[in-house]
């Protein structure tokens, strides 16, 4: 369980709580306008943004926890791989933030990269790569790190309708096989209807408990109503 | 560049034309005069010691400004504090104050009256003596270790946020974050800094005449001052310009091919936030920010609390008329450099290889007001006295040595604005005057108020070639300045110090605020 008391995130012009708990070993969607905060909900539970109350995970406060000892893994919506090191060093850096890669270590990141779906392609540049490739890239990290929860921020936005589903069944697969809990930030309802099993709605500086997905569609809160249109 | 060029009409491209043939002229018939005088006899025995010199400070400087500007700018790149800001803005201050201004403030606290010396005077430790290259170095770090430590920053404002948060997330190491962040940024911004800074302290005349001098600590442009106004040594000064320019062509050329980071404003925001807990780091990167406030901070408060004390004392008789030929006069070159790079621009937008115009104007920086002031003056001569023209000359000269700065500033932006906005006027029409008012105006004024500002402050401060013109009765701000301090009069140096810079920095902002509010 993933529980959120009383969090609350204080921005200049800009606020946000929460409060309510996340069940493990599933998908949830986070949807709500933009400017709404999803975001910044996600940026405060890896630890990028202040905030007051507690986040636990499975009982431990995780909250004082610097973002590399999270147990959190995120996907930015862009820049998720540094330009100068190749896609297998990109991905080399889940397992050795050194750089310094036993051949167990290379055949890991080979695997992951196998895994996504990019095979042999270790010793290209992100540069050489297509922006769904490149978020690949950075979900084959994710896979190496093995964190319990995974955080998305949105990482397929600019995808066409086909792929983005093609890269949602692919880290469904993959969020199964390590039981994971992912949370994803979306703007498209279709997107959590396809991979969520449950459904957060953020509005106006509340965001509100999770909902199984079905019946946040058919009987929406009168705020997502407003959303659609 | 869009690639496409925007319609324009014939008349206006006739107008940049000229523009183009007016600064051609300025630039290249000065030149031409010096190549004419440079082979008939003169002697000139400050020729190879100034050489040798100005390379020796102008590389020096470079080398000690940027050096230290890599460990500021790292501290200030990832430390939060509160009065960050004001820091920032304390970077940009150098660049706008009068030189001679800064050197009188960094003689208060590092001359042989200054506190330094006091201080040391207590431990029974003789006083510090900043006269020759000791000097010019000084003054030169003041000038440009910000400016580097801006530019230095910028690479660090150009990394995304996200690859910051990565490194966090990934818990990656120092030699990581140093292969990652740091190298790359250094092998970007390093370079461009330091050329930049040599060509500064090439051609930083007031900074020599004030602390340098003598065969030991001459630098060329110094040595062309006393060729034409004490020894009336034509050629050895027409020799010395060709030598200044082609340093300065050679370092300009290389700068270019570095390409071109914006050097001048922004915001420096940058995403790097590192909350690193250790201890050590924190402190010496506090230790650095501290003394680099210091440094640039004690020499302007010394110029704030001296000057008081200098008005109060009184007046110095010719201030107002001083400050009324310097407003004019800093008035009148950006009023002239503005219509020029306006005019320039377009041209550089609508024509064919609108490029090497661009690399032409760009060279003008290269081109140090001194080789203009001595072409001019040796052209000048056989025919009205240079000296009468003192004021007109000055104006001109400014206006030209300001197209370099105000193109880079305002060119990306007029850019921005054909790319954001240039197919919808396309669409609606729009071309000509109407164009620039409706579309290019509005889009690109707060990039014009920052650009006139800097233009009009750096004409106010400008002690260059009016020193090689100015008769007795003439006299500028700085000139004022100057020739008080000649005279060892410091209360009224030190108020007209305050005046000046007060004035430099009021035009500085006027312009600015001016360009950012309706």
């Amino acid at each position: 369980m993933l529980e959120l008391d009383n969090l609350h995130i204080a921005l200049k012009g800009f606020q946000l709580s929460a409060d309510f708990s996340i069940r493990e070993n599933r998908s949830t969607a986070i949807l709500g306008p933009s400017g709404g905060g999803k975001s910044t909900l996600l940026m405060a539970l890896a630890g990028f943004t202040p905030h007051s109350g507690q986040i636990r995970w499975r009982g431990h406060n995780i909250s004082g926890l610097p973002p590399s000892n999270r147990p959190i893994s995120m996907l930015f919506q862009e820049n998720n791989l540094f330009p100068q090191l190749s896609i297998a060093q990109n991905v080399g850096l889940g397992l050795r933030p050194d750089l310094r890669l036993s051949a167990q270590d290379k055949s890991g990141v080979e695997e992951a990269l196998a895994r996504v779906g990019l095979e042999g392609r270790g010793a290209d540049l992100p540069k050489q790569l297509s922006g769904g490739e490149r978020q690949r890239v950075a979900l084959a990290r994710t896979v190496l790190r093995q964190k319990p929860i995974w955080l998305l921020d949105e990482p397929f936005a600019a995808l066409g309708p086909a792929l983005r589903r093609d890269m949602l069944d692919l880290v469904e697969d993959i969020r199964k096989v390590q039981s994971a809990t992912l949370l994803l930030v979306t703007h498209a309802p279709e997107d959590a209807r396809h991979i969520a099993k449950s459904c957060i709605f953020i509005d106006k500086n509340k965001a509100l408990p999770p909902v199984e997905t079905e019946r946040f569609f058919s009987q929406p809160a009168p705020g997502f109503k407003d959303y659609l249109g | 560049m869009g690639g496409r060029p925007e319609p324009v009409t014939r008349p206006s491209k006739i107008f940049g034309w000229a523009a183009l043939f007016a600064v051609a002229l300025l630039v290249i018939v000065p030149v031409l005069a010096l190549l004419s005088k440079a082979g008939t006899g003169g002697g000139g025995a400050l020729f190879w010691p100034a050489i040798r010199f100005t390379l020796l400070q102008a590389s020096l400087s470079a080398l000690i400004s940027v050096a230290l500007a890599v460990p500021l700018a790292k501290a200030l790149a990832r430390r939060r504090f509160t009065g960050r800001r004001l820091m920032i803005s304390l970077l940009g201050a150098p660049f706008i104050l009068p030189s001679i201004v800064a050197v009188f403030g960094l003689l208060a606290i590092w001359g042989r009256g200054g506190v330094f010396s006091d201080l040391l005077a207590m431990a029974d430790l003789g006083p510090l003596d900043i006269y020759g290259l000791k000097g010019v170095l000084l003054a030169h770090v003041f000038f440009n270790l910000p400016l580097a430590t801006r530019l230095l920053l910028q690479g660090w404002q150009a990394v995304p946020a996200e690859h910051f948060r990565l490194a966090t997330q990934l818990d990656l190491g120092r030699p990581a974050r140093f292969r990652l962040f740091d190298l790359p940024i250094l092998r970007s911004t390093v370079p461009t800094a330091l050329l930049l800074v040599f060509m500064l302290a090439m051609s930083s005349f007031a900074v020599a005449l004030a602390l340098g001098g003598g065969p030991k600590a001459s630098t060329i442009e110094l040595a062309i001052y006393q060729a034409l106004r004490f020894e009336f040594d034509l050629a050895g000064a027409a020799r010395l310009a060709i030598v200044q320019l082609l340093i300065g062509l050679t370092a300009a050329a290389l700068a270019f091919r570095l390409g071109r980071g914006a050097v001048f404003g922004g915001s420096l925001h940058i995403g790097y936030h590192e909350e690193s807990r250790q201890i050590w780091p924190r402190l010496l990167d506090g230790v650095v920010i501290v003394a680099a406030a210091l440094f640039i901070g004690l020499p302007l408060l010394a110029i704030l609390l001296n000057g008081l004390n200098g008005l109060l004392t009184g007046l110095p008789p010719g201030l107002f008329g001083a400050l009324k030929t310097s407003l004019i006069v800093a008035l009148t070159s950006t009023l002239l450099a503005l219509g020029l790079v306006l005019l320039l621009i377009h041209l550089i937008n609508s024509v064919q290889g609108g490029g090497r115009i661009e690399l032409f104007v760009m060279l003008l920086m290269a081109t140090s007001p001194f080789v203009i002031g001595t072409g001019l003056f040796i052209l000048l001569n056989p025919f009205v006295s240079p000296f009468a023209l003192a004021l007109p000359i000055t104006a001109l000269v400014n206006a030209a040595l300001a197209l370099p700065l105000m193109l880079r500033i305002l060119r990306p932006a007029m850019q921005r604005a054909e790319r954001d906005y240039g197919q919808l006027a396309d669409t609606l029409g729009l071309s000509g005057w109407s164009r620039f008012r409706w579309l290019t105006w509005p889009q690109i004024r707060p990039e014009l108020g920052f650009a006139t500002g800097l233009a009009a402050a750096l004409s106010m401060g400008d002690l260059g070639v009016i020193t090689l013109f100015a008769p007795p009765d003439t006299q500028t701000l700085p000139l004022l300045m100057y020739r008080l301090m000649g005279s060892y009069r410091m209360d009224a140096a030190a108020g007209v110090a305050l005046i000046l810079l007060a004035s430099s920095f009021a035009l500085f902002y006027l312009f600015d605020k001016g360009g950012r509010h309706a």
